[in-house]
């Protein structure tokens, strides 16, 4: 994954609000993971479209007070793509 | 006694839609007393319990039987369980399956389709199932299910007579494009406990099995993703059954029987029944889904045992079938007294040479046998 790759989500994965968890989840067959709230906003941007940098940059907009927040997004990203949570387009 | 925890919710719901099921593998983990069961649950008795339990947190759920097939309101139920927002996974032999019903079901919401095999080989698969045309149908569902966008999970019970084979498992699963597969070793529970000597395979054959395994990851690192489940009478320690008793797990019986474990029909316990019970209060106050909660009920060695919050002392079921008491230690560990039962099984499997030729298949006829030689 690099900048001007388009991540999606692996179509085998669901993304959804667990009220019981208080946390949204990823379920995938036989599983759930919980994420926590900047997992769960980087992944909740991830809609096949828009690529890495454009992700980078939407959130920096957003928090400007967060310290590298684009070293946060990619290691995030190269660790979602290595478990398999997400793909290139 | 301190009154247990509050539970947490229970993530998984295992919906044993029926005990019917068109093959009879001599491994299946139901109950040998299937016969015994009350009636089957309505639909009406289902969405209920659907709807209770994911109100309660439940995220996972699994379709299993006997073959869930077989249920003409799978469909239906599979439809409100997309609604309600589960994650459904339905668990089958593939009998019963055509590509029309793959893709109705798919239409419904399903999420995931495990297909079940006896072996990579036609011959032992008809020998294990007692059906010759089952393995070439498996395959292809196996292929309809690929082709419908479902992650294709493929599970492959293993015991003596497949294990030696699981090179040509593993390149039919990976031929087949399976995402993940199970190499699951025989968990020793209802009918497969029965025929334990002559499913049990040698440590020999486990060990092979590891290796060909192992070498199969290293030389596919982007592969399918494999996983492999040693039999744990091979471990010194005990599995960590269902992440602890009634603390994710909840299973309801084709007849509305609710149990923590799928296996604890067998215990001497009074299990609550979904018809007369809603699932907030089977869960949290049912006395057998508090039975076995926290480590008050523990017994030496496990009481005093550093690694209890890892283990929970291993399975109930296993405890009780073995040693006959369920609050033992799970006799596979090597800290328990009676780990000397587990050995004796181990020996008395590996000295057992038969060729398979007096393994009990499952069927509803050999369960009343049983039960009428209980009686
Ligand atoms: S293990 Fe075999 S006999 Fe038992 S329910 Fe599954 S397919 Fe049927
Ligand atoms: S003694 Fe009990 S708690 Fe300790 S490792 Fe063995 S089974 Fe687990």
């Amino acid at each position: 994954m690099n900048k001007t790759t388009i991540p999606r989500l692996n179509r085998h994965f669901r993304m959804q609000w667990e009220e019981a968890q208080n946390c949204h989840v990823l379920l995938y067959p036989e599983g759930m993971v919980k994420l926590n709230d900047s997992a769960s906003l980087i992944l909740g941007c991830v809609d096949g479209s828009r690529s890495v940098g454009d992700i980078i940059a939407d959130l920096s907009a957003r928090f400007p007070d967060v310290e590298d927040i684009a070293g946060d997004i990619e290691e995030f990203m190269a660790i979602a793509s290595a478990r398999r949570w997400i793909e290139p387009v | 006694m301190s009154a247990p925890p509050t539970p947490s919710p229970p993530l998984w719901l295992l919906a044993e839609l029926t005990y019917r099921c068109p093959l009879q593998c001599p491994y299946c983990s139901n109950p040998v007393e299937m016969a015994a069961a009350g009636q089957e649950l309505e639909t009406e008795d289902w969405l209920r319990v659907l709807r209770q339990a994911r109100q309660l947190g439940a995220a996972q759920l699994g379709f299993s039987g006997g073959e869930p097939l077989v249920r003409q309101d799978l469909e239906l139920l599979v439809a409100e369980a997309r609604q309600l927002g589960f994650y459904s996974n339905l668990i089958t032999s593939g009998v019963g399956l055509t590509r029309e019903r793959v893709l109705a079901l798919r239409e419904a919401g399903l999420d995931h389709i495990q297909v079940s095999f006896q072996s990579a080989e036609e011959e032992v698969s008809a020998l294990l199932s007692g059906s010759r045309k089952a393995f070439a149908h498996k395959l292809a569902m196996a292929e309809a299910v690929k082709s419908a966008g479902y992650p294709m999970v493929l599970n492959f019970v293993l015991h003596r007579h497949n294990i030696d084979q699981v090179e040509q498992i593993i390149e039919l699963a990976s031929a087949l494009g399976a995402d993940y597969v199970e190499l699951a070793n025989t968990q020793y529970h209802g009918w497969a406990l029965l025929n334990r000597d002559e499913l049990m395979p040698s440590g020999e054959q486990i060990q092979h099995a590891e290796r060909v395994t192992n070498a199969w990851r290293e030389a596919h690192p982007e592969g399918m993703r494999i996983f492999f489940v040693v039999p744990d009478y091979y471990e010194d320690r005990p599995k960590p059954c269902m992440n602890g008793w009634g603390q994710m797990f909840l299973a309801v019986a084709p007849d509305g029987m609710a149990l923590p474990c799928h296996s604890a029909r067998s215990l001497p316990l009074e299990f609550p029944n979904v018809r007369d019970m809603d699932i907030d209060t089977v869960w949290h106050r049912s006395e057998a889904f508090n039975a076995y909660r926290g480590f008050d009920w523990m017994q030496e060695p496990c009481r005093s045992c550093p690694e209890k919050e890892r283990d929970f002392g291993g399975c109930r079921c296993q405890a009780f079938a073995l040693t006959g008491d369920p609050t033992q230690a799970d006799p596979v560990c090597t800290k328990s007294e009676q780990r000397h039962l587990v050995d004796a099984a181990l020996t008395a499997a590996n000295c057992h040479k038969t060729g398979g030729t007096a393994m009990r298949y499952r069927t509803l006829q050999a369960s009343r046998d049983i039960l009428a030689s209980q009686s």
